[in-house]
């Protein structure tokens, strides 16, 4: 066990046949014969597994998916019956394409950006060994879940012709907004890809070294083949987070610039076009397919053999000759792309009508002036409670969700149900929140699921959001998990139960950690689907900083901005503290 | 009959087959080794034993219980991994104890600490597993295995991703620590010195077949096949008539005689036949001869031989007589 | 791809299959109007995020009617009616507060509100009906005008424009900054004043004038007024913005008596909120009790200091400062909410069309 190289495990025994003889990964899918003598499940077990399934589908079911065929279902269905001409008219609208051009533009381009910046802070940040190198790890992950509008406002003024970048010409710019998608996802590029790279084996780049490539041809014919599934599986997930970006591009496009989700937005609340919204959101469930097609195909190759160190030997000392170059691009990135908007948005909390101070601070324990129904600390908990009772559900949720998708099912179609099971939980991510919360108003309107008005749908709605993001944070750990571990501990007399809590639970254990605070800070900064449950006397923080920033006057706007601190201050605590816990093969 | 019986196990991977219909027994005490090379099909046999392979076809006993149906952990079999397979995330004492949980927590500590010095490391129980070395690894994983006290331990290649010298060493700890529990065990390796070190009785698998089970010396002298024997070391393989010039063992016309590694001496009296190459091998000196029928025979000697031939005899003893 | 084709399989299945279960509800009562009044223990309010009253009248609401009442924003403006068009089948609440003028045709023509009129109505308040069905009733008002920075216009000793032609001068090139009517509900009431000042013929005309003279659009009123204008803290570069005629109340400096920005009176649209009850309430009495609510003189005289807006029974005395940095437009533009509910789609087509092409 401390041999440094460990091999992803290969998942039949190595002598069962010539490795040529099978597709990894496919070998144990093969059907034993009809006559096949197998070692019986028992119905309890049986009836385990069944609920693991069947109660995170059940929840996605009645909460999402629903929801959201009901009121897409609505765009076909006019009085005269079943209609596509409404969805075909606007396909056939120029308007549509250019939208969805622009929508792929803006992703492309925001993924190619995020991945070329990711990769030297990928490498650094999780490569080189550094002092204070966890707090850096956690602060790049805080943008990541800060709320668009705050992030909008933060960035348009400073690009704004009178602001501090207004000399560079970018408000309203397609690059501005490019520039605010890397800030977002930044940390999702250099978390994936980082979490391969650190246990990468440095002795193939060695060997290729002594063969005489020089570092840049190292890198390209070595370490680039290794972590490009890592790149792959990154990118796919930063361009499904770029092409479904809402407030970013409502607060910081121009008007002539639309992507696919504001012209839900547009299409559904301002001018109920039901068909319309039907036809855009099929094309997005088309796009966010794809990237997730892409995404777990690029997964599944990372998982074969790859040679990877299990512990933390590969990583090195930082030195300054070899990782300047790497070190300059993180820190351009860290300062110029990360830094300057939070620090703009703390330096503005602090910005009062009488000059500086904590004024905008001290107004948060009040209803500032009546433009709140709550004083914003209020709201905070109101948010602090939803958001652990969010993290809750999407965290028992989650854990059902992994602990079957990381099954391996010698069944084909078991196999296929498995790698289902995994691709639909991702599909909220993808969703328009306003299909969500539209949707929840037509359906959860009678019994048994009368909860159009009930305070639990918020926690409901916000987990449905966090959900992919726990899947995506622990499928990865007990994927991981060699199955021989748990043959082992079956060999040991340990039952099914037993091993699952043993060998999964223990390691998942691990994985919780991070997945509680992606959970938690996901539902800390929810707007999009909250906006629609919305109730006045119980806001969100979130939903209280969006209202703020609606208001005239210096008091409410720095309000707005020092609430938005608070906001990021929480979520970079939670961040940091799950990062303190972060197991070495979770992907986000 | 008591302990383990197969009988005409299946084991299919797909449409692949690794098991093609294997009958064994191991006796209460009894440890069988199996030998083969990769891909022979032993290791796909041991996971059938164990259940952690579903049975295509056949059946496994124990006592004459048919135990093909009961799952894995309800067995009351072991098995030592190639990789040890020791839990991360539990101490040594940890892993060893983890098949004991049923027993009271003194009694529970006990067992380790004996466990402990079955394989000779006494006081490690505290240490985190990712501390210990390949050796001391797999002897806790010896050691884990043997805790819960199987009926039948299955090991898996133990100790091939060890060092020569550890491994030589480990076999003895090894040997011991199963008799001295008195443990039947199921041996799987491609060593053969292994299996002959350990073992009652050896195995030889090849193809998803078991090619024959005896015990170590008829296996060594008397190799069904030549399939076998060119497994256990023999060579070259030479024709009756030959083996008769030489001064080897009488073989019927059609049958073969293989040479096993001390099969050929030199003797001033016997045959002179062209030195191909002479090399060192632990102080000794091997020397290549050509046999009349062009092949390659290989003669330890003491020390290095001058002259171009060297004279040679088979030793009766060293040869196996072989259906053609 | 066979992932991918499961989960469209699903998806479609999924869609056909509930579809069926999301149909068409039994009809909800549509006789309500003739029969007895519904009433239940519970009031559901559905309003706008915006919605505030102090928390003693709440209070006190509930404690008069002995209801349960809770408030649900699930949008705001043009959202608030599509939603309830969207649940005509099953409501969502009993009672609606926060539908403007902008909006009110379209709820009163696809019937999401039922005809009811309060007792003794001031006629302030009946002066701002929608139109005559009953269906909704005017809570409060405010005015959407053009905001300017007077500080800066004086730093550069230039007059402050007046009226909506002075914005498409040359003198005040590049300085108006407005929100897009397609996504924002200033921008939409700004709109209908030009509407209102231009006429359907003439509107379009006078755009073409602002936008010649460098008019910018954004999409809401949070980048227009926090980040654009440069009377605001967010201290943009446009010093005239599209906001509300209480907007200067805000942009007084501490100890000061005078604010750093004005409304022009001569640019701006009434827009009128109102309330109505929801048709197919489960409480349509305590929906009417809370319309009557909603006018009742202590509510009316907390809606300035709640929701910056005026009360729409003007007998109601204003908080002192309003008159002074708050001052309502005398001659506000109009368009009945028919002729907005009628036209408003065609409008912001024209409209996108002239100004953003």
């Amino acid at each position: 066990m401390d041999s440094p190289v460990e091999r992803v495990q290969p998942r039949v025994p190595v002598d069962a046949a010539p490795a040529q003889a099978r597709p990894a990964g496919s070998s144990r899918e093969g059907a034993p014969g009809p006559a096949a003598v197998r070692p019986s499940a028992g119905p309890l077990a049986v009836a385990l597994w069944a609920g693991a399934v069947l109660v995170p589908v059940g929840f996605l079911a009645v909460f999402f998916a629903w929801p959201v065929a009901s009121l897409v279902a609505r765009g076909f269905v006019t009085e005269a019956g079943f209609s596509l001409d409404g969805v075909r008219s606007v396909l056939a609208a120029p308007r549509t394409w250019r939208i969805l051009g622009q929508t792929l533009g803006l992703a492309a381009a925001g993924t190619a950006a995020s991945v070329l910046l990711g990769l030297p802070g990928a490498y650094l940040l999780y490569r080189c060994r550094f002092p204070g190198r966890a707090v850096l790890r956690a602060m790049v992950s805080v943008p990541f879940v800060l709320p668009a509008v705050v992030v909008g406002v933060a960035f348009r003024s400073l690009f704004s012709v009178t602001g501090p970048l207004g000399g560079l010409g970018l408000d309203e710019s397609f690059a501005a907004i490019m520039v605010a998608l890397v800030f977002f996802n930044y940390s999702v590029m250099v978390r994936t890809v980082g979490a391969l790279w650190s246990r990468l084996d440095p002795r193939t780049a060695e060997a290729a070294r002594v063969l005489g490539a020089s570092p840049v041809r190292v890198f390209c014919t070595v370490t680039l083949p290794a972590i490009g599934p890592a790149i792959l599986s990154g990118a796919s997930l930063v361009f499904l987070f770029c092409a479904t970006a809402f407030g970013i591009v409502m607060v910081m496009g121009g008007v002539g610039f639309s992507t696919i989700e504001t012209e839900i937005w547009y299409q559904t609340t301002q001018l109920l076009d039901l068909p319309a919204a039907a036809a855009l959101s099929i094309l997005q469930l088309v796009v966010v397919a794809a990237s997730l097609l892409v995404a777990s195909r690029a997964r599944r190759r990372s998982e074969h053999a790859l040679r990877l160190r299990g512990d933390a030997g590969a990583e090195q000392p930082w030195r300054l000759r070899r990782d300047l170059l790497p070190t300059l691009v993180t820190g351009l990135v860290g300062v110029g792309l990360l830094g300057v908007p939070m620090v703009h948005l703390v330096v503005r909390s602090f910005a009062t009508a009488e000059g500086w101070g904590w004024r905008n601070y001290a107004l948060l324990a009040t209803t500032g002036d009546g433009s709140l129904s709550v004083p914003v600390w209020t709201a905070a908990l109101n948010s602090l409670v939803i958001a652990t009772q969010a993290c809750l559900v999407a965290v028992v949720l989650g854990v059902l969700v992994s602990l079957v998708a990381s099954r391996r099912p010698r069944s084909p179609g078991l196999a296929r149900g498995v790698r289902l099971l995994d691709a639909v939980f991702m599909l909220p991510l993808g969703v328009s929140a306003v299909t969500v919360g539209f949707g929840f108003l037509i359906t959860l309107n009678r019994p048994p699921f009368d909860l159009r008005s009930s305070p639990i749908l918020i926690p409901i709605a916000q987990a449905i959001v966090a959900l992919p993001l726990v899947v995506r944070t622990l499928l990865p750990v007990l994927r991981a998990i060699d199955p021989r571990q748990r043959e082992a501990a079956a060999m040991l007399g340990a039952g099914p139960g037993r091993v699952l809590a043993s060998i999964d639970g223990a390691l998942a254990l691990r994985g919780l950690g991070l997945a509680v605070g992606f959970a938690f800070a996901t539902s800390l900064g929810e707007f999009g689907a909250t906006s629609f449950l919305s109730r006045p006397d119980h806001p969100t923080l979130p939903v209280v900083i969006f209202r703020l920033i609606g208001r005239p006057g210096a008091d409410n706007f720095g309000m707005a901005m020092a609430a938005s601190v608070i906001l990021a201050v929480l979520t970079a605590a939670v961040m940091a503290a799950a990062e303190a816990v972060r197991p070495r093969e979770a992907e986000l | 009959m008591r302990g383990l019986s197969v009988t005409g196990a299946v084991v299919k991977y797909g449409d692949l087959v690794a098991v093609d219909g294997v009958d064994a027994a191991v006796e209460p005490g009894e440890i069988v080794a199996l030998l083969g090379a990769s891909g022979s099909g032993k290791s796909s046999l041991l996971r059938g034993i164990a259940g952690l392979e579903p049975l295509a076809a056949g059946r496994v006993a124990w006592n004459d219980e048919d135990v093909t149906t009961v799952p894995v952990h309800k067995r009351g079999f072991g098995m030592m991994f190639q990789d040890g397979q020791l839990f991360n995330h539990l101490s040594v004492a940890g892993n060893i104890a983890y098949g004991l949980y049923r027993q009271p927590r003194a009694a529970r500590r006990a067992r380790v600490e004996k466990l402990l010095e079955v394989v000779g490391l006494p006081g490690y129980g505290a240490r985190p597993v990712s501390e210990l070395s390949g050796g001391q690894a797999q002897r806790v994983a010896l050691a884990r295995s043997l805790a819960p006290g199987p009926r039948l331990l299955l090991l898996d290649e133990p100790l091939s991703a060890l060092d020569r010298n550890l491994r030589e060493h480990l076999v003895g700890v090894l040997g011991d620590a199963l008799r001295t529990t008195g443990t039947t065990a199921l041996y799987v390796t491609h060593d053969q010195d292994e299996a002959f070190a350990l073992a009652d009785r050896v195995g030889v698998m090849d193809a998803g077949r078991m090619l024959q089970l005896d015990n170590p010396d008829t296996l060594w002298r008397r190799p069904v096949s030549r399939r076998v024997a060119d497994f256990l070391g023999y060579e070259p393989f030479i024709d009756a008539e030959l083996a008769r010039r030489l001064g080897g063992p009488d073989a019927g016309p059609g049958q073969l005689v293989g040479i096993g590694p001390a099969g050929l001496l030199a003797d001033a009296a016997g045959t002179a036949l062209p030195v191909v190459e002479q090399r060192y091998r632990r102080g000794e000196v091997l020397i290549d001869v050509r046999l009349p029928d062009g092949q390659l025979a290989t003669v330890t000697a003491a020390e290095k031989h001058d002259g171009e031939e060297l004279s040679v005899r088979l030793d009766r003893a060293g040869c196996a007589v072989l259906p053609g | 791809m066979r992932t991918i084709s499961t989960i469209t399989a699903f998806a479609a299945t999924a869609a056909l299959a509930l579809a069926g279960c999301a149909g068409p509800a039994p009809a909800a009562s549509q006789t309500a109007e003739a029969s007895a009044p519904t009433e239940s223990k519970t009031l559901t309010v559905v309003t706008h995020d915006s919605f505030a009253l102090s928390d003693e009248l709440k209070q006190q609401f509930e404690k008069e009617t002995g209801y349960t009442v809770t408030y649900v924003a699930p949008g705001d403006g043009g959202a608030l009616v599509n939603q309830l068009i969207l649940t005509k089948d099953s409501p969502l609440g009993d009672v609606v507060y926060g539908i403007d003028n902008t909006f009110a045709g379209r709820a009163i023509s696809q019937q999401v509100v039922t005809p009811y009129t309060p007792a003794n109505l001031p006629e302030s308040v009946a002066a701002l009906k929608a139109d005559d069905s009953g269906r909704l009733t005017a809570v409060d008002f405010g005015d959407v005008c053009v905001n300017a920075d007077s500080k800066w216009f004086a730093a550069k000793k230039l007059a402050v424009p007046v009226t909506l032609d002075d914005l498409a001068k040359p003198e005040y090139a590049d300085l108006l900054v407005v929100e897009n009517p397609a996504s924002s509900s200033p921008g939409l009431a700004w709109l209908a004043a030009t509407v209102g000042a231009k006429g359907e013929d003439g509107y379009l005309d006078y755009w073409t004038s602002l936008k010649n003279n460098g008019v910018k659009v954004v999409k809401g009123w949070t980048e227009a007024y926090s980040t654009e204008f440069s009377g605001s803290s967010g201290k943009g570069s446009k010093p005239l913005v599209v906001s509300y005629s209480t907007s200067p109340a805000f942009e007084v400096p501490k100890g000061s008596s005078t604010s750093n920005t004005e409304a022009l009176l001569q640019t701006c649209f009434r827009q009128v909120e109102y309330a109505g009850v929801i048709a197919g309430a489960q409480n349509e009495v305590g929906a009417r009790k809370f319309i009557d609510f909603m006018l009742s003189r202590d509510v009316q005289a907390d809606i300035p200091g709640q929701m910056y807006m005026y009360p729409a029974d003007t007998s109601v005395e204003l908080p002192a400062d309003w008159q002074k940095f708050a001052p309502l437009s005398d001659a506000p533009f109009t368009v009945s909410a028919e002729a907005i509910s009628a036209n408003r789609d065609a409008w912001i087509r024209d409209w996108t069309a002239t100004v953003i092409g």
